[in-house]
């Protein structure tokens, strides 16, 4: 979806402020949020939960703080799923009559659940394109979630990197399964996405599925 | 209570919960209740963020990079592979690719669609690699967002941004300070700063 999150090359959003010391969190609240949403039952498919976050209405997305995206989109997850309903979360007390859950995650198991190594790499379809090869980032906009930012759209680039089949995020955000396709890191130069002004030897590099592409 | 950067109502030392602390703990209250989450299992993550993984670990493999080129070489063949030798996986860190700056090219990392960034190796990501000015332009004025962070580079030098999409995650390698010939790994690493494995800073 051509949502505001996908916001590489605006103007106006603003200076970076970088903050000298910065703690990892900056309210206990904050700490709470990112604790529910590894430890609740929505987690695991990371791609629903970046489409969950990218629905957020633009202005309020514009608005908030990350963290309270985050919020937003794990009590949206919870009610949707089935794991809390609308009427427990608007008094904040558990439905008697529902069955009470087991936690998947126990404090003993946190430091060896969250080393795990898991991978998107899958089993697929041979990659047409190899390191060197010329392609085009085709035009698509899709309503449901992409990966395929709108700034290389339509723009040639060069293929640097071929990473094997992973799991593919358009189907996967969708409950579709991992629908595993190619992925290839491809190059853009600099002037090919922003024109003449942009530095001559500059690039920017983007990670892109094969379904994104074609040969140039 | 949760104390957080907003003083504007911070008369008596004391400020009234936010709105987001309520509902979240509320939201909290809810969960323990129906047993879908486990307190002491969200303190346990809250501490493994705080104190256990975070740019240290990085630090430790940009100092065994530039001590020891048998593992510079894997670093670069196999980045994942690399980084799990010294301990460092997980989630957000499945798929590393070790990018690494030299005199006539800076790297710079950013994720332009949400936050994307390799936990194992750097742990959570600072506000303003999450704030929509850098997410924004970091693609497409690298050069005046490094400006912002006192950097400045001469047009020889060729700047490449990732923009992590994927679920690849990028370090960045900077250039050994030079004057360090003679420092053991842990003394090196004390040199190497998140901003640096981030593309944001030169050290």
């Amino acid at each position: 979806m051509n949502g505001v999150h996908d916001m590489g090359g605006l103007h106006g959003l603003g200076p970076v402020a970088p903050e000298s010391d910065e703690p990892v969190f900056h309210a206990d609240w904050e700490k709470r949020v990112l604790a529910m949403v590894i430890a609740s039952p929505t987690r695991g498919n990371i791609d629903a939960g970046r489409h969950r976050r990218e629905r957020i209405p633009g202005p309020d997305y514009l608005r908030i703080s990350y963290y309270e995206r985050w919020f937003e989109a794990l009590t949206a997850m919870l009610v949707d799923s089935g794991a809390i309903s609308a009427e427990e979360l608007a008094s904040g007390r558990a439905d008697p009559a529902a069955p009470r859950a087991t936690p998947r995650l126990r404090p003993g198991d946190v430091d060896a659940t969250l080393s795990r190594h898991g991978s998107y790499l899958r089993e697929g379809s041979a990659p047409a394109f190899k390191p060197g090869d010329a392609v085009r980032a085709r035009n698509l906009n899709p309503l449901g979630h992409t990966r395929l930012p709108r700034y290389v759209r339509g723009q040639s680039g060069v293929v640097e990197f071929s990473h094997g089949a992973h799991v593919f995020p358009d189907t996967h955000a969708h409950g579709g399964g991992d629908d595993p396709r190619p992925l290839y890191t491809v190059r853009f130069t600099a002037r090919e996405l922003w024109g003449p002004d942009a530095a001559e030897r500059d690039s920017i590099s983007l990670d892109l599925w094969e379904p994104y592409l074609e040969r140039a | 209570m949760p104390h957080d950067h907003h003083h504007d109502h911070d008369e008596h030392g004391q400020e009234p919960p936010s709105d987001i602390a309520l509902r979240v703990k509320a939201l909290e209250s809810l969960l323990v209740e129906k047993g879908l989450v486990d307190p002491a299992a969200l303190d346990a993550i809250v501490d493994r963020f705080e104190h256990k993984v975070g740019p240290r670990n990085g630090a430790r493999v940009v100092a065994r990079a530039w001590s020891d080129p048998t593992y510079r070489a894997r670093l670069r063949e196999d980045a994942t592979a690399a980084i799990g030798e010294l301990g460092y996986t997980g989630g957000q860190g499945e798929h590393m690719v070790a990018v690494e700056n030299t005199p006539s090219v800076h790297n710079l990392v950013v994720c332009t669609l949400c936050s994307c960034y390799p936990w194992p190796v750097l742990g959570l990501p600072p506000v303003w690699y999450k704030s929509s000015p850098y997410r924004s332009r970091a693609v497409i004025d690298p050069r005046g967002v490094l400006a912002e962070f006192d950097v400045t580079l001469p047009a020889e030098v060729e700047v490449r941004v990732w923009d992590s999409t994927a679920e690849v995650r990028y370090l960045v390698i900077p250039e050994r300070p030079s004057g360090t010939e003679s420092l053991d790994q842990t003394a090196l690493a004390a040199l190497v700063t998140r901003n640096g494995m981030i593309g944001t800073a030169r050290l």
